[in-house]
């Protein structure tokens, strides 16, 4: 029978790396010379699976490197060995050394051997200084000579409790009689009178003749798992055994059937190189997909929404099959109003499949973390708070890098030194605190330090530097923060390796702003900065306004509308010939004229007329001028560079209920489409222009 | 048919014993730790257990040692997959009641090899 082991391989990676976020987490939570049995045995357990798996599908670069790990974790386990910092970092070394070798493996690459060599040789000095010497004697003892004979004579009398280790006798004869020509004795002198009988137990031996060119392993194989659980010898026919002799043949078989010897037989057989490996799940692989885990109570739900949908379903045929009259106009209101009830329902529970929690986030972060501060000499306290709070994967996914670069930020920048911390009255222990929670349809993560703050009049002052503003440019306090935004700007004097490569916070705010979120900073100088990330919960369903132009419906997210109105005119000044701003109570709100963006004709044209619907992103306000609003509705975002191009202004496009195609409105696109821009070189400043006229 | 006891915390590996053993012809049930493997154990009965000797919450040795203990699994053949680097787990195994082992990593034909060794 040949099965095909590449079946498992996608399981095998699967619960490999997840076994090693395990080790990380846990190496995490060690102290140097504790002996945190728990963790320990929960770190031996993960590794211990890595190697075997490893080893039964043929990723022989894995399942050796891992051997010496476990080795090391074994003699820790066993109060043989303390443990030391040292093996503590060297194990999280191998953690993604591993997490690289099975990457590699995964994506069929032949893996880089080079990092666990050189990781291998640093645990074989830990292991070869001391203790456990006795290890690599027992590896690489040599395998026993084998010894042949025309035939054997075998002696293999059990001792009465045999059947209560689950062996049969029986079997073995059997085993024995396919390797070649059997003449078999029953040794029936042992059976106890009738009375004494205990019928559970074995009372019959065997003196068993075996002709054939057989190895004596072959034979010793069958009886491996009895060999002390019986009377057995062993001896080649024609020889003659002094009974005397008997127990020391049974001795000297002993270390033939040792693992070693087995071991290194085995792994000759099962030893195809990572290349031959990797070649064969050639088939798997192409119809390889991200996996997802789903708990099985969303899972239920789901089943259970769709019965709902079927009764609905058959209510609805039922009607239709029925002559029309006003009763079952009603009823089939009734059953339409269901069906969406049942529509609506099911679709939240799709989109909670596609939901997870933040932990598989912030799981890294302790590490990072971890291994930053140790690099800076900074001592962090990192807490976490929300990990169970859901979000969509994909966003989750692109959520990751963003998140890194500002806890970096925060460690490398914000936190200070232990000794100015001390110096400005803080505990020496900065921390860092990440905190999700849902707040509306949105999910918001904080990223929280008490470090120094950010410094306004450096900011300021590179601001200046680099262009971003003009001298006399005033602008608030929190104004001069979000100038860390801008692109071109970096405040890190010398560029380090763990922040400020070159990689701003610019692109942190573009990532974000991609997945349809936004970013803000608030910051108190020598208290500390939080960064707060808003995001939808999910890339692939908005809350939309719909909203007419000309004959043509567009959506804006209702989650940027702050208000719609009817213009007073009294109230509109053109600034500087070409922008009109609508003064709203305390503030002067650009109005873009949506028709003039998209170039529309037949639309209204007279402010007094139409209807603005003011929004806001990213701190800044806009009012959008259209001729009407229409229903609000959830709408189903397609990406429209999938299906057509990136156009500007134009964040997507969904199908409206009666088959027509309608834009969802970017609103960011939108003011740098219409040239506003605040504060800055490119384009107006509106601020300015406001301050001109005031 | 004869049905098995297949106990393993690591998913692919219980899901290639399980393969095997299915394609033989045995009516395999998984388990993935001691505990759920002595529930499962306790209401079927089963002609043979094969369990993975590392695992969270109750480890293969408890578990071979509990069922031995069962009149329903005295004289069951109870196998422990284990490591070469595991020796002492062996005798630890067969004092607890296990009938023999299985060396990782092992392949398909050699787990059916000997398999054939307790069931047939």
């Amino acid at each position: 029978m040949s099965i095909d082991l590449s079946q498992f391989f996608e399981v095998f990676f699967e619960e490999s790396f997840e076994g090693l976020d395990i080790m990380e987490a846990e190496l995490l939570a060690l102290t140097p010379g504790t002996h945190d049995l728990e963790t320990i045995n929960t770190i031996f357990r993960a590794a211990h699976s890595i190697k075997g798996g490893s080893g039964t599908f043929g990723f022989t670069v894995v399942s050796n490197f891992t051997h010496v790990l476990e080795t090391l974790l074994d003699q820790i386990r066993d109060g043989r060995r303390a443990l030391e910092q040292q093996h503590i970092d060297l194990l999280l070394l191998s953690v993604d050394c591993l997490r690289d070798l099975l990457s590699a493996l995964k994506a069929e690459e032949v893996p880089d051997e080079a990092v666990a060599n050189k990781l291998k040789a640093d645990f074989e000095s830990i292991l070869a200084d001391g203790v456990c010497g006795e290890y690599a004697a027992n590896e690489s003892e040599d395998k026993p000579s084998s010894t042949q004979s025309s035939g054997w004579a075998i002696k293999f009398f059990p001792f009465p409790y045999l059947f209560k280790t689950g062996n049969e006798p029986l079997y073995m004869l059997h085993e024995l009689e396919a390797l070649g020509k059997l003449t078999i004795t029953a040794d029936l002198s042992h059976i106890p009178e009738f009375s004494k009988l205990v019928p559970d137990e074995c009372h019959v031996g065997w003196d068993i003749e075996l002709h054939g060119n057989i190895e004596k392993e072959q034979i010793e194989e069958i009886f491996e798992w009895v060999l002390d659980d019986c009377d057995f010898s062993l001896n080649p026919i024609g020889e003659v055994t002094p009974s005397a002799e008997v127990e020391d043949t049974k001795e000297e078989s002993e270390p033939s059937i040792e693992p070693p010897a087995q071991v290194s037989e085995e792994k000759k057989e099962t030893k195809p190189t990572p290349t031959q490996a990797a070649k064969a799940p050639s088939a798997v692989k192409k119809g390889e997909t991200n996996s997802i885990r789903v708990a099985i109570d969303k899972v239920d739900s789901l089943i259970n929404m769709v019965g709902e949908l079927v009764i609905t379903q058959a209510m609805l045929c039922q009607l239709a099959e029925r002559e029309f009259d006003e009763n079952n106009v009603n009823m089939l209101q009734e059953g339409l109003a269901q069906l969406s009830h049942n529509t609506r329902d099911l679709q939240e529970s799709v989109m909670r499949i596609r939901m997870l929690p933040i932990s598989f986030v912030f799981s890294r972060f302790p590490r990072l973390v971890r291994d930053i501060s140790q690099k800076l000499n900074k001592k962090v306290e990192l807490k976490l708070i929300g990990e169970q709070t859901e979000l969509d994967k994909t966003v989750m996914e692109k959520l990751s890098d963003p998140m890194v670069h500002l806890v970096r930020n925060s460690l490398d920048h914000g936190l200070e030194s232990p000794e100015a911390r001390v110096a400005a009255g803080k505990d020496e222990t900065g921390s860092v605190t990440l905190n999700a929670f849902h707040q509306g349809g949105n999910i918001v993560i904080e990223i929280i330090d008490d470090g120094a703050g950010l410094n306004s009049e450096k900011i300021r002052a590179k601001a200046i530097e680099n262009h971003i503003i003009s001298e006399n440019e005033e602008l608030s306090e929190s104004e001069v923060h979000d100038l860390i935004f801008r692109p071109g700007f970096s405040t890190a004097d010398e560029v380090s390796d763990i922040s400020g490569r070159g990689v701003g916070m610019d692109v942190v705010r573009r990532n974000i702003q991609e997945l349809n979120g936004s970013i803000e900073v608030n910051s108190v100088a020598g208290e500390g900065s939080t960064f707060r990330i808003r995001l939808p919960l999910t890339l692939a369903i908005l809350d939309g306004q719909l909203v007419r132009v000309a004959d043509h419906t567009y959506i804006i997210p209702l989650i940027s509308i702050i208000e719609s109105l009817q213009v007073d005119i009294e109230k509109v000044n053109n600034v500087g010939g070409s922008v009109e701003v609508l003064r709203l109570r305390d503030e002067y709100i650009p109005i873009l004229r949506l028709y003039q963006l998209f170039k529309h004709e037949n639309a209204i044209t007279e402010l007094e007329h139409g209807l603005l619907v003011v929004v806001e992103t990213d701190n800044e306000k806009v009012g959008l001028l259209v001729d009407d609003l229409l229903a609000q509705q959830q709408v189903v975002i397609k990406s429209l560079e999938n299906n057509y191009q990136r156009i500007e202004g134009i964040s997507g496009a969904t199908i409206l209920g009666d088959g027509r195609v309608s834009l969802i409105v970017d609103i960011a696109g939108l003011i740098k489409l219409a040239g506003l821009k605040k504060p800055g070189k490119q384009g107006l400043s509106i601020d300015s222009l406001i301050q001109e006229m005031a | 048919m004869k049905k098995i006891l297949a106990v393993d915390d690591s998913a692919s590996m219980r899901q290639m014993v399980s393969f095997t053993l299915k394609k033989a012809g045995f009516d395999v049930t998984e388990a993935k730790d001691g505990n759920e493997a002595l529930t499962i154990a306790k209401s079927n009965q089963f002609d043979a257990v094969i369990s993975d000797v590392n695992m969270p919450g109750m480890d293969g040795i408890t578990l071979i040692r509990e069922l031995r203990g069962l009149p329903d699994y005295k004289f069951t053949p109870m196998l422990m997959l284990t490591t070469e680097s595991g020796m002492d787990k062996k005798t630890e195994g067969k004092e607890a009641g296990a009938t023999g082992w299985i060396v990782k990593p092992f392949n398909p034909e050699q787990l059916l090899a000997v398999m054939n060794k307790v069931i047939r």
